[in-house]
């Protein structure tokens, strides 16, 4: 006879959302007439996603519970992070669901087991069907990384990485154009995944080996009574390359620009906004709550990553000339900022580093969202013209489309008055108020660098000469405009009057365990 | 005390005509046919609205409001905030704006009835209607600079609004220019604030003043005298004034005479914790409006030019505004009621300027003029009102404020308060003087006009606002000194009026300025009046006559004080910059590229390369913390 485990099933609501829908899912693909699937599964992934965010909302200011036998931890920060991931989820979604903009429907393939470049394949180009699975799959990867932040179990955390992992990798593959291109990034990303994730599952081991046991409580317990030992921390040292892998952060990062440029532009900005947000919750909480007690352990190395991240970020991005490319070593640097913060959360977990990490991952996922969405609209007879060239003079075609990418990039260099400085100061204050000014230091001179290839790109657009037979300007149907509208909103109000959602973050920013 | 009621939606005073211009900018020739309206009505709505406050604000028994609008970033010590400060002062400028401004709004409606781009002039006034309010409602310096800097910005749109005309173009740059050197003086003056005090709100700096030394306040002092004296057209900046002059003639009335101008006043009236402490930069203000108000009246003499010679006029007065408020408690009331009473007149007196270039196919010179009086009727008849109240005939509205301000100065009973009285009452003659001339010029004598022009009078949506604000040159000094005294109402802002020492009379100061005013008319009678006006101006003139007519030689002055070493300078400076400063920069440019190059080589597309890079990075960790824990 096997006792049920005791579970709080109102704590764990959002994840059951998510996988409920998911699962769901699979059964509408199972049964349901083939064109009534695309909006069923649309429908059913905005409800999980939906349904999701709300319930954190009503879980919010409910006492920190730690339930599944310890193996969660539903805390401020996990409410946070999962409201965000949930948020940028139905984002994401909404981008996955554009119909209006490809002349074949979708970004996606059809079926995506036919070779690429094979006759049936040229068939299919023009047919409007899309391999409706895209969305049980992003649900499952959502739910993964919504479990990922609660998980205060390393299993349950490597169990919650591959959930989230193995549909991504699948996504990346499935881009309706160059498909070529989006299968080699698939096939990339899952070899140096399972890498990372054998690194991961190794650090796991040791710790195990060192204490006899994979609960994040018991962990602290054991780096607190002998301020570990090799086995520890060589555990604590996998475990980090892991989680900085999925963060893509330097030297760790190299798989980023492949995969964000194959993989079809809506996975991309779902990878870039909530893959982000799922990795920095899991370091942030195995670095706090479980190895708290060793800090000036990791404390070095993370300033060391931060520093290589920032620099490599931003001088990579200098000499991209795809923009997919440039938005990932953007997305490397702004994982150096990030970790920024994570060093201002100082001894003991005190400080606002923790607060301003995850405002900084709310900003950064907003901003990074809008660019892609905007990146889904100019097109040209082979899907979307992410060649920095063919933005010259875009202004004077649609100006209302390069003025939104403008906010953007100007979020993205951290320009007053938008998200993105707003963010950048608050994780700056944090660490120097823990004495880190010559990290800051970097990471305004790597600010001013990354700056130059951000307002590149608004020169272009605004200040060269279109070029002849350039890419059109889509006109975006419901779902792209709704993002847009919210990602450029959120921006602009966050950068004007972030008092509100600050405030929040810093409740929120207590880690039970 | 923290606003209530109608107070604390004082901030719609502003938004409303800022939401105007957006709708009108924004909109683009969807808004071509009601935009005027549109604009119009909002600055009449900000109009209600400030009579309301004003009249909910004189019912409070501690007369001032503030009104926090919102938090910018509030963490740590680090507090940015942004408010209101509704207070008999800001109440006062708010009406100004808001009252002259609507009438304004509703003559440009006729006036600018023909031009393809009527709408683009409307969203303008409305943006430049919203930065004033902001100047004078903000609660703190830095909301100030900003109005500061949105009013220059509107103003320099606006002198260029026919940015085709080389001489608008030229003129817009002139005055932002200009503009820019006082702004710079204004923004040290906020640094040194808040390096100082940590703190840029009126409260926060007035309450601990007194806390610096009395050079650091002295120079606050003169700081800000130079960002007065850019806007307010001060010596030695007041060249910009007179061309800004190609703006439209409502732009001219409202931005260039009545509200924009009188910011410098605004801003010393402020500032008044600040000059009571500061002799010498009070001294500095007391010289340059007497200084100024001597250039503006003398030049004001010569140019042939209607709109110039209002303009120089309008230098002057602000001179005589710059004086009063030199001179202390007593001198911040007698010089702003001067500005309110000008705002009228000077409002009504370039609105029948305009009139009266509608009226002669926009011609501005007054030797082609003449005989006006007869075929228009309305204008000659307001403009005849305000020309009285500006010249200080007795009774008018400039009578009772000029006559206050030279009753300040002399009743300092010293040797320099007679000086300076002297200057106002010189400067009060040669006001009769040049303002006569211009009327004699315009309206008297015989017709000069140009072949093809059929002078006729306005509409009546531009003749409504003429006589709104006759009526107010005529009646606002008597209602600002006499009836309702403006001392009392401001009682909250500068404290209790003192009780006037009296050292002359105040009926003989009336007395000998009406009699100086009177040799002023008779002389411009006498060298105008009398004489045939020649249609082009003489050639063979005296030395007198040639400067003044070049302003003093302000151009040249600034042309080889300060433009010419600029040059130099700015050449010097492009030399180190493309020697010295481009190289550094290039080359770190070009360094940073060509690491990014080779960087990217790792970047090659094979798996096997990254995995790699993967694996070295986990033992650089591995190492690394082994490293650190000496395991």
């Amino acid at each position: 006879m096997i006792e049920t485990p005791d579970l709080s099933w109102a704590a764990l609501a959002p994840m059951l959302f998510v996988f409920v829908a998911a699962s769901v899912g699979v059964l509408v693909e199972a049964f349901a007439p083939r064109d009534a699937r695309h909006p069923a599964q649309v429908g059913l992934a905005l409800a999980g996603t939906v349904g999701a965010f709300v319930a954190t909302l009503f879980l919010a200011g409910t006492p920190d519970e730690v339930t599944a036998v310890g193996a969660l931890a539903v805390d401020g920060p996990a409410l946070f992070l999962q409201a965000m991931i949930a948020g940028f989820g139905a984002l994401s979604v909404l981008l996955f669901a554009e119909r209006s903009l490809d002349p074949a429907r979708s970004a996606f393939v059809v079926s995506a087991a036919v070779p690429a470049g094979s006759p049936r394949d040229r068939e299919l180009t023009t047919v409007p069907r899309v391999q409706t699975e895209v969305y049980p799959l992003a649900l499952f990867a959502i739910g993964g990384m919504m479990l990922f932040v609660a998980a205060n179990d390393l299993l349950v955390m490597f169990v919650a990485l591959e959930v989230l992992s193995l549909p991504l990798y699948l996504l990346s593959g499935m881009a309706r154009r160059r498909r070529l291109l989006s299968q080699e990034a698939a096939v990339k990303y899952f070899l140096l995944g399972a890498f990372a994730s054998a690194f991961f599952l190794y650090g796991l081991a040791l710790v195990y080996g060192a204490t006899g046991s994979v609960r994040l409580s018991v962990v602290r317990e054991a780096v607190t009574a002998d301020g570990g030992g090799v086995l520890l921390v060589l555990g604590l040292g996998l475990l980090i390359v892991g989680l900085l892998f999925k963060a893509s952060v330097a030297p760790f990062h190299s798989w980023t620009p492949d995969v964000y440029q194959g993989a079809p532009t809506p996975v991309t900005a779902f990878m870039a906004a909530c893959t982000k947000v799922a990795a920095f919750g899991a370091i942030l909480r195995l670095l706090y709550v479980a190895f708290g007690a060793a800090e000036w352990t990791w404390r070095p190395l993370i300033y060391a990553a931060a520093i290589a991240s920032m620099v490599v970020g931003a001088v990579l991005g200098l000499t991209q000339t795809d923009l997919k490319r440039m938005l990932a070593y953007s997305s490397v640097a702004h994982a150096g900022f990030l970790l920024t913060g994570v060093i201002g959360l100082g001894a003991g977990g005190e400080g606002s580093g923790l607060s301003a990490t995850m405002f900084y991952l709310l900003t950064y996922g907003l901003t990074t969202l809008g660019a892609f969405a905007v990146l889904t609209l100019v097109r040209d007879g082979d899907g979307e013209a992410s060649h920095l060239s063919q933005w010259a003079g875009l202004a004077a075609r649609s100006p209302l489309t390069a003025a939104v990418m403008t906010l953007f990039m100007l979020a993205l260099a951290g320009i007053p008055l938008t998200a993105g400085f707003t963010g950048k100061f608050a994780v700056f204050r944090a660490a120097i108020e823990e004495g880190a000014w010559p990290l800051v230091l970097v990471a305004l001179l790597a600010s001013a660098v990354a700056a130059f290839f951000y307002l590149r790109v608004i020169v272009l657009m605004y200040f060269s000469e279109p070029v002849a037979g350039g890419p059109t300007v889509g006109v975006p149907g419901l779902p792209t405009t709704l993002v847009l509208a919210v990602t450029a909103t959120a921006t602009l109000a966050l950068g004007i009057l972030p008092g509100a959602v600050l405030d929040l973050a810093e409740q929120a920013a207590i880690f039970v365990g | 005390m923290p606003a209530e009621g109608l107070l604390a939606a004082s901030w719609l005073l502003i938004a409303l005509p800022l939401a105007g211009a957006a709708v009108l900018l924004l909109g683009g020739r969807r808004t071509d046919r009601w935009g005027h309206l549109l604009g119009t009505a909002t600055v009449v709505a900000a109009f209600v609205l400030a009579v309301a406050c004003t009249v909910q604000l004189a019912g409070l028994a501690e007369r001032s409001a503030d009104v926090e609008l919102f938090t910018f970033i509030a963490t740590g010590d680090l507090d940015v905030t942004a408010g209101l400060l509704f207070d008999p002062l800001s109440a006062l400028f708010a009406l100004l704006i808001t009252g002259v401004g609507s009438l304004i709004h509703v003559y440009s409606i006729g006036y600018m009835a023909h031009d393809p781009a009527r709408r683009r002039f409307f969203a303008y006034l409305n943006l430049f209607v919203a930065a004033m309010l902001l100047l004078v409602l903000g609660n703190s310096f830095v909301a100030l600079y900003v109005g500061w800097e949105g009013v220059g910005l509107a103003s320099y749109l606006l002198i260029a609004f026919w940015y085709t005309r080389p001489a608008a173009a030229t003129a817009a740059k002139k005055a932002f220019i200009m503009n820019r050197v006082g702004d710079v003086g204004l923004a040290l003056a906020i640094f040194i604030m808040f390096a100082q005090l940590g703190t840029t709100s009126y409260a926060g700096v007035f309450g601990s003043i007194g806390t610096l030394a009395g050079g650091t306040i002295t120079a606050i002092g003169l700081l800000l005298l130079l960002g007065a004296c850019g806007k307010s057209g001060q010596f030695p900046l007041q060249a910009w004034l007179p061309d800004a002059m190609e703006g439209p003639t409502p732009v001219s009335a409202l931005i260039h005479a009545a509200t924009m101008v009188t910011a410098g006043v605004y801003l010393i009236a402020r500032s008044a914790p600040i000059y009571d402490l500061t002799e010498t930069a009070r001294t500095v203000v007391l010289a340059i409006g007497a200084l100024t108000l001597l250039i503006g009246a003398i030049a004001g003499c010569a140019y042939d030019d209607i709109k110039k010679v209002l303009a120089y006029s309008t230098v002057s007065q602000i001179g005589y505004m710059f004086l009063a408020v030199g001179l202390g408690p007593a001198g911040y009331v007698a010089g702003l009621a001067h500005l309110l009473a000008h705002g009228f007149f000077k409002a009504g007196l370039f609105l029948g300027a305009g009139s009266v270039m509608h009226a002669m196919n926009d011609s501005v010179d007054m030797r082609r003029f003449g005989a006006l009086w007869k075929k228009l009727p309305v204008t000659f008849g307001t403009f005849g009102l305000g020309y009285l109240a500006l010249i200080g005939f007795p009774f008018l509205s400039g009578y009772f404020t000029k006559d206050a301000i030279i009753e300040v100065a002399l009743d300092r009973d010293d040797v320099w308060g007679w000086v300076l009285g002297g200057i106002a009452v010189i400067g009060a003659g040669l006001t009769a003087f040049y303002m006569t001339r211009l009327m004699l010029m315009t309206f008297f004598g015989r017709a000069r006009w140009e072949d093809g022009v059929h002078p006729h009078e306005a509409p009546s949506v531009m003749t409504a606002p003429m006589i709104v604000l006759a009526l107010g040159s005529v009646f606002a000094g008597a209602l600002l000194v006499a009836v309702f005294p403006l001392s009392g109402w401001l009682e909250p802002v500068f404290g209790e009026p003192e009780e006037a020492a009296h050292v002359v009379a105040p009926a003989v100061i009336g007395l000998v300025v009406t009699v100086v005013m009177a040799f002023g008319v008779l002389a411009a009678w006498l060298f105008v009046g009398r004489r045939e006006v020649p249609v082009t101006a003489p050639v063979r003139v005296s030395p007198v006559t040639r400067a003044a007519r070049h302003a003093l030689y302000a151009d040249a002055v600034n042309e080889s004080l300060f433009m010419r070493p600029g040059q130099w300078l700015t050449r010097a400076l492009v030399w180190v910059d493309n020697r010295g400063v481009d190289g550094a920069v290039n080359g770190l440019a070009a360094g940073l590229g060509g690491s990014s190059a080779r960087l990217g080589r790792a970047q090659n597309g094979f798996v096997r390369t990254y995995a790699l890079g993967m694996l070295g990075g986990a033992v650089v960790v591995a190492g690394a913390l082994l490293a650190v824990t000496g395991g």
